[in-house]
């Protein structure tokens, strides 16, 4: 399907959608609907709601409705609250971004209109500085090469300038003439590839009516873009509103479920089960002492015929009884410690990075406990181990070694004397570091040139180039302008033959202005150029420096250059822009016609540029790999350059200790053999205290995970280390999901584009927010600004966070269990007949107020010290494996609970017996048994007192107390006078003190041999 | 060491500009964004366990011996008479004697008080297996109906006791209709001895929960009567009969106030009870005790908190004892490891 986009055409106002934007939820009218529906479609708000309806039934309610209505809205509440507070600061910044006021070109008439009544086929006219209000097709600019700046950070988040140009049918159209312009735009449909827009543009009459002129990302201006450095520039709406690039890319993403959410789901069926049970057994037991003994008692007066559904009402009865079981805010309180463990992260000053001033932030608030159950680290290289401050150290030009002695190549003597010399080499290779890239020089009014680029590797470059006086001056359109020793040298830049990650190399065409040659300049890794390089010619130099450097741990690029013969580049242009206006496979087109032409190459020589290794990455990486965290290197880099990093870094350990499997192969039976070779030794060694990684090429890799992913899987799981370079991105997206079909806990940081797939897929993804953009920031769960805040992120975030969520929901089923199974208990002292100890209003507090504030306060708590849990890493196996929360740990809480509310039962009922068993008194002694218990066990869990859990624990023991008295003054309660009779009696505080005293003793004894009380 | 320093340097740049008046609000909110509150960790040594333990066992003993001393203070009488008030002729038949109306239903028993009574005694109606708590019954009941009476004609809680001829039975509901209806006089010798009704039921139920113009003016008159029927010309506020009955107990078997003896009985006196023997307690064989019973600060006679607290006390003393001799014999030497070390041992257990 294709859009035919008419310029300033009023025709086709309708046929697509205006430029409102609209990323809202909901609307006014259709809220409560639409956020009932939702909340709904959860399982457990079914429960609930099943639950309060059928309270509406007195026949079968225990106690009032309210007990659970009142909760139930509350939790709806705030949950309703929250999504539409959401979603009205969506729809300010949408009001905002809609009511913008823009120029327009309407029939040929510019006017001002607000943002979001632009439509297709307008000229939009923008400033200096201005958003980008839809996506735009650049036809003019003040610049008169026709190129304009801009900002794309809020799109890709990468924040150099970029440069965007008129297509070539426009360029020259005096401004006044472009109101006046008309021509089709034809294009694909929106779709929200931001590096993709395949398009055709056709001018109409008067306007030079050429053929088609294709259309590029080049040629665009994208929604939420800035324009910089150009006074104006306009250009035709192509898509709008929520068609735009953004507004598709814009999306939900799916919410990760993290090991301990999906525990509690688990856990929470197995007591619905359980309460099922519970029902069907007490139901069953009801029906019959009904039958045998409740007809006999004379003042009950059951009748001797009953309605159909007599046999239900007590099973029924028990299930509202039980229903309490299920603890109704658990959901509530744990979305409420997630987003407190997210602030803890984003406020964490010893994540902050000082360098970038940037803090750490964690977008996905939900997943915190997973950071601590990590198993797997897979990271990226550079950028993320590294600085990705790129520095030129050595080079290799034409089979002579620069800065071998001294490490750095501009300070030695021979090329500086080289470059004085003329030497022809030395220059063609100075020419090609400087004109070979998309650097973007800006001259600043002093006269002090600096350099936006795209990628570090090409600003090393440049900046070496000009520290040898080969200076790369200015960029005029296509112009660019080289001073080389005081010598102002121009060349036209033809064509420009993009760097894919695919193709690994880029390439310019550039005319010497000076005497008409056509020159092709080629750089890119060597394994992409060398192969290209002009036959018969001896590249072994190359390859042995290639070799040598990588050793070093450098980064090697390789540069090239042919002549090019007019007649030559004259046909492979046409198929160039032949290639360039298809829409089907268009890149897989151009890199085909690019083949063509980078052929016959002359290589010049090699550079080597250091990388930085980042403050703190090897104690890191050795520290987690202590916790028990395996690491897994994914790099695009060569294979020697990444095992020197990953040795530098305490990745692997050097030989006698550590030992390097290597794992490659062209064909798929070179790479079965290669696998099964190193699973054998990794087999055998498994006993040896060595230190085994296994390397792995792309080639190999994609071989072994298309023919023989059983194997690889095999291996994956023995390996506690690999290294796997020349990986495309897919493919690391590919191992991160082979991780997880093995059941481990994947963690991917990285920092650039290429790992963004990656860290989308892991089960956690951190980005880097570093050099390479925030793209990776942005789509990762959290962002730090180092590799090294990684240790504290998983040691003590982590961990605390997995430590206070299982606590926390462990102890929320233990209370709502602990009610419960006393109302269980005093069912069999009530004839089996579903009675509800505990009035209605002590049921509802019970959960929503009582249990609830100091169970939340208990996320503040800290087991171990920061700085104990950083020196003993070890202590996380307790995390990863699940200790704290899986169904033993459970069964001991549920024991707890189980014996904590016989203890409280059976006292109750003995102390309160004969003349004082008054059932309002008898059922408060039990109910502040509850609650001094809670308060006991919150005491015995809690590991570190500040003064927030004193305040919480016994401020809520206190606030119980207050609440009930104020209940007990209301005559018309049903407690009226209770609590203040009961503060009066000594029996009362002697039971309490007993029940503590007990409590202590028992959990005393639990602690020498129980699970349960551990942790 | 280190970490602490560094925090406290990052803490002066970020968190805490020199604004004395805030300095020590920020400075607290600071460090709870840190996750740094000065915080205390108490650590269970042997040590303290053993005193805890010891300290608990000395603690509790005297409480348990005091509880125990005050519950063997109390003087009880407890006298079963569901059986004994039965004429001979009816023992196999009890359900039919207790429901017809025409035999008389007077009983008269002798109870010897076996040590000295001091004033005032309490005189309970104890019922056993008579299940108050029953869900059927327990609901059975208008509280604003006992307040308002008819100006309150909302009474579906009540079924099945609820209406007669249309009109609201005031009170409604089962609890009331199965009021208690035995009664006892007692007498000593020959006098009389005078049982205080008044004030058995508690005073706010009086004042506030029972109406002091509602009358129960169509009470039991339908063709099923329950139990023990109300004069229509007093009040329920001072019905305290009913007042009590209407506090339903929690358990199935429980006591309730009768009255008062405010003159103090001497040992190995003979007491003449007459039962009037109306509560058909034989359909669900229930038993009626009648119970005369002093009181102490504790209430009435109970050992159970007293033998508690002297068991959990003996306890504790033995399992400190135990502890030490563990202790003594493999002692965990602190001085070789750090205390991280300990921590760690600590949550590792």
């Amino acid at each position: 399907m294709r859009r035919y986009v008419y310029i300033d055409d009023s025709d086709q106002q309708d046929l697509y959608c205006d430029n409102r934007i609209s990323n809202r939820k909901y609307t006014i009218l259709n809220f409560l609907p639409k956020n009932l529906w939702e909340q709904f479609s959860r399982f457990m708000n079914q429960y609930f709601l099943l639950i309060a309806c059928l309270q509406l039934w007195s026949l079968i309610t225990p106690v009032n409705p309210a007990s659970t209505w009142g909760p139930l809205i509350f939790i709806f509440a705030v949950s309703a609250t929250k999504e539409a507070w959401d979603d009205y600061n969506r729809y300010l910044s949408d009001k905002q971004a809609n009511e913008k006021e823009v120029w327009v070109v309407k029939q040929g008439t510019k006017k001002q209109i607000q943002a979001q009544d632009i439509h297709v086929g307008n000229i939009v006219w923008l400033r200096e500085n201005d958003e980008v209000p839809c996506d735009l097709v650049l036809i003019g600019t003040s610049e008169p090469q026709g190129i304009c700046f801009i900002e794309t950070a809020a799109l890709d988040g990468e924040t150099d300038l970029k440069t965007r140009v008129i297509p070539s049918a426009c360029m020259g159209i005096a401004s006044e003439l472009l109101h006046k312009i008309k021509g089709v735009i034809e294009c694909s449909n929106p779709d929200k590839d931001i590096r993709r827009f395949d398009a055709n543009l056709r001018l109409f009459p008067p306007f030079i009516d050429n053929d088609l002129c294709p259309l590029t990302i080049n040629n665009t201006l994208l929604q939420s873009c800035y324009l910089r450095n150009t006074e104006w520039a306009c250009g035709v709406a192509v898509y709008t509103g929520n068609e735009t690039k953004l507004g598709m890319s814009r999306g939900i993403p799916e919410p990760k479920l993290t090991a301990v959410d999906a525990m509690i789901d688990k856990l929470i069926g197995a007591i619905f089960l359980f309460q099922i049970v519970v029902v069907i057994v007490l139901g069953i037991a009801g029906n019959v002492w009904k039958d045998t003994e409740a007809r006999k008692q004379w003042y009950v007066m059951y009748p001797t015929e009953g309605p159909w559904y007599e046999l239900l009402v007590i099973p029924l009865r028990f299930e509202l009884l039980c229903s309490i079981m299920i603890p109704i805010s658990i959901k509530v309180s744990l979305d409420l410690v997630k987003s407190l463990y997210a602030k803890f992260i984003d406020w964490d000053e010893e994540m902050y990075d000082e360098e970038t001033t940037t803090p750490s932030h964690a977008t996905n608030t939900a997943i915190s406990e997973d950071l601590g159950q990590v198993e797997y680290i897979l990271t990226d290289k550079t950028g993320t181990l590294t600085e990705n401050r790129m520095i030129f150290r050595r080079c290799c030009i034409n089979g002579i070694f620069y800065g071998n002695e001294s490490g750095d190549a501009l300070k030695d003597k021979e090329l500086l004397n080289a470059v004085g010399s003329n030497n022809p080499d030395v220059i063609r290779f100075l020419t090609v570091m400087a004109l070979c890239n998309t650097v973007v020089p800006l001259k600043s009014k002093s006269g002090v040139i600096s350099y936006k680029a795209q990628s570090q590797d090409e600003d090393a470059l440049v900046h070496a180039a000009a520290r040898l006086h080969m200076v790369l001056v200015n960029k005029n359109g296509n112009i660019l302008e080289i001073n080389f020793n005081g010598l102002v040298i121009l060349y036209e830049i033809l064509d420009t033959l993009e760097f894919t990650s695919d193709r690994k190399r880029m390439s310019v065409v550039v005319k010497d202005c000076q005497n008409e040659k056509l020159i092709l300049l080629s750089k890119g890794a060597d394994e992409a150029i060398l192969p290209c390089a002009v036959s018969g010619k001896q590249v072994r130099t190359f390859v042995e420096a290639v070799e040598q450097y990588a050793q070093l741990g450098l980064r090697t690029l390789c540069l090239a250059w042919r002549e090019l013969r007019e007649d030559e580049y004259k046909e492979w242009s046409l198929m160039f822009k032949d290639a360039n206006s298809t829409f089907v496979d268009r890149e897989w087109k151009l890199a085909e016609v690019c083949q063509r032409l980078e052929h016959d190459l002359e290589i010049l020589g090699i550079t080597a540029i250091e990388d930085h290794l980042q403050d703190g990455v090897p104690e890191t990486i050795e520290t987690l790999r202590k916790a028990g965290i395996n690491f897994w290197m994914l790099t695009g880099d060569k294979q020697n350059t990444a095992i020197q990093i990953a040795l530098s870094c305490n990745f692997i350990s050097p030989e006698p200790k550590g030992q390097l499997l290597l794992i490659n192969g062209k064909s798929e039976d070179e790479v079965c053999r290669s696998i099964e070779r190193v699973l054998l030794t990794m087999k055998i060694t498994t006993s040896e205290p060595k230190d085994v990684a296994f390397v792995v090429d792309g080639w190999a890799l994609e071989i072994a995970l298309k023919h023989h992913r059983h194997a690889f899987t095999e291996l994956a799981i023995l390996s506690r280390t690999a290294i796997c370079c020349r990986v495309t991105p897919s493919q690391k997206a590919q191992l991160v999901e082979l991780l997880k079909t093995c059941d481990y806990k994947t963690l991917a940081i990285g920092d650039g584009g290429n790992d963004v797939r990656m860290i989308q897929q892991a089960d956690i993804g951190v980005g880097i927010s570093g050099r390479e953009g925030l793209q990776a920031a942005r789509a990762a769960d959290y962002s730090i600004g180092k590799f090294k805040f990684l240790k504290r992120l998983i040691l003590v975030h982590g961990r605390y966070s997995y430590n206070r969520t299982a606590f926390l929901s462990q102890y929320s089923f233990y209370k709502s269990l602990l009610i419960c199974f006393i109302q269980i208990f005093f069912s069999f002292i009530s004839g089996v007949s579903g009675t509800s100890l505990f009035n209605s209003v002590s049921l509802m507090a019970y959960n929503v107020f009582y249990t609830s504030i100091p169970v939340v306060v208990s996320v503040l708590d800290k087991d171990l010290s920061e700085r104990t849990v950083m020196e003993h890493p070890q202590i996380l196996f307790y995390c990863q494996a699940g200790r704290l929360l899986n169904p033993s740990t459970f069964a001991g809480w549920f024991g707890r609970s189980l014996f904590h509310a016989l203890v409280v039962f059976v006292v109750s009922i003995h102390a309160y017996a004969d003349e004082k068993s008054e059932m309002d008194e008898l059922s408060m002694v039990a109910l502040s048994g509850c609650i001094w218990l809670q308060a006991f066990v919150m005491t015995m869990e809690t590991n570190s007192f500040t003064i927030l859990q004193h305040l919480a624990i016994w401020g809520n023991l206190a606030f119980f107390y207050i609440i009930n008295c104020i209940v007990s003054t209301i005559p018309s309660a049903g407690m009226y006078t209770i609590m203040f009779r009961l503060c009066k009696q000594p029996s009362y505080w002697i039971t309490m003190i007993y029940l503590m005293e007990l409590l202590c003793i028992s959990a005393h004894c639990d602690c020498r041999d129980g699970p349960g009380a551990s942790a | 060491m280190m970490d602490m320093e560094v925090r406290s340097t990052s803490g002066a740049g970020g968190g805490t500009p020199p604004v004395p008046v805030n300095l020590r609000r920020s400075k607290a909110y600071y460090r709870f964004t840190q996750q740094n509150l000065p915080a205390c960790k108490p650590v269970l040594t042997p040590g303290w366990v053993i005193s805890i333990f010891l300290l608990t066992g000395v603690i509790f003993m005297p409480i348990g011996l005091i509880a125990l001393h005050a519950s063997q203070s109390v003087v009880e009488i407890v006298y079963r008479y569901d059986t004994e008030c039965i004429p001979e002729s009816f023992r196999s038949n009890k359900v039919a004697y207790i429901k017809d109306s025409s035999i008389s239903k007077n009983c008269n028993q002798t109870l010897k008080v076996q040590k000295h009574m001091k004033a005032p005694i309490h005189i309970y109606y104890q019922l056993d297996n008579y299940y108050q708590n029953h869900r059927r019954y327990v609901k059975s009941r208008s509280d604003r109906q006992l307040l308002h009476g008819l100006n309150y004609n909302a009474t579906s809680s009540c079924q099945p006791e609820e209406l007669n001829n249309e009109l609201p039975i005031v009170p409604c509901g089962l609890i009331a209709w199965s009021m208690f209806n035995d009664t006892y006089t007692f007498s000593r010798e020959t006098a009389e001895l005078k049982v205080n009704r008044k004030n058995i039921a508690w005073k706010s139920d009086r004042e506030h929960k029972f109406g002091k113009d509602v009358y129960p003016f169509n009470f039991q008159n339908g063709t099923l009567v329950g139990g023990g029927k109300l004069n229509p010309r007093v009040p329920l506020n001072e019905q305290e009969d009913l007042i009590v009955w209407m506090r339903t107990a929690a358990l199935p078997s429980f006591r309730k106030l009768y009255g008062r003896i405010e003159v103090d009985l001497e040992a190995d006196e003979f007491i003449a009870v007459k039962f009037v023997n109306n509560y058909n307690s034989y359909s669900f064989g229930g038993e009626k005790k009648l119970v005369l019973s002093t009181s102490s600060w504790l209430g009435g006679k109970n050992d159970f908190l007293g033998v508690a607290y002297i068991a959990v006390g003996c306890c504790c003393i033995f399992i400190s004892l135990l502890f030490t001799l563990l202790h003594v014999k493999n002692p965990r030497h602190e001085s070789e490891s750090s205390p991280q070390d300990s921590e760690i041992q600590m949550t590792t257990r």
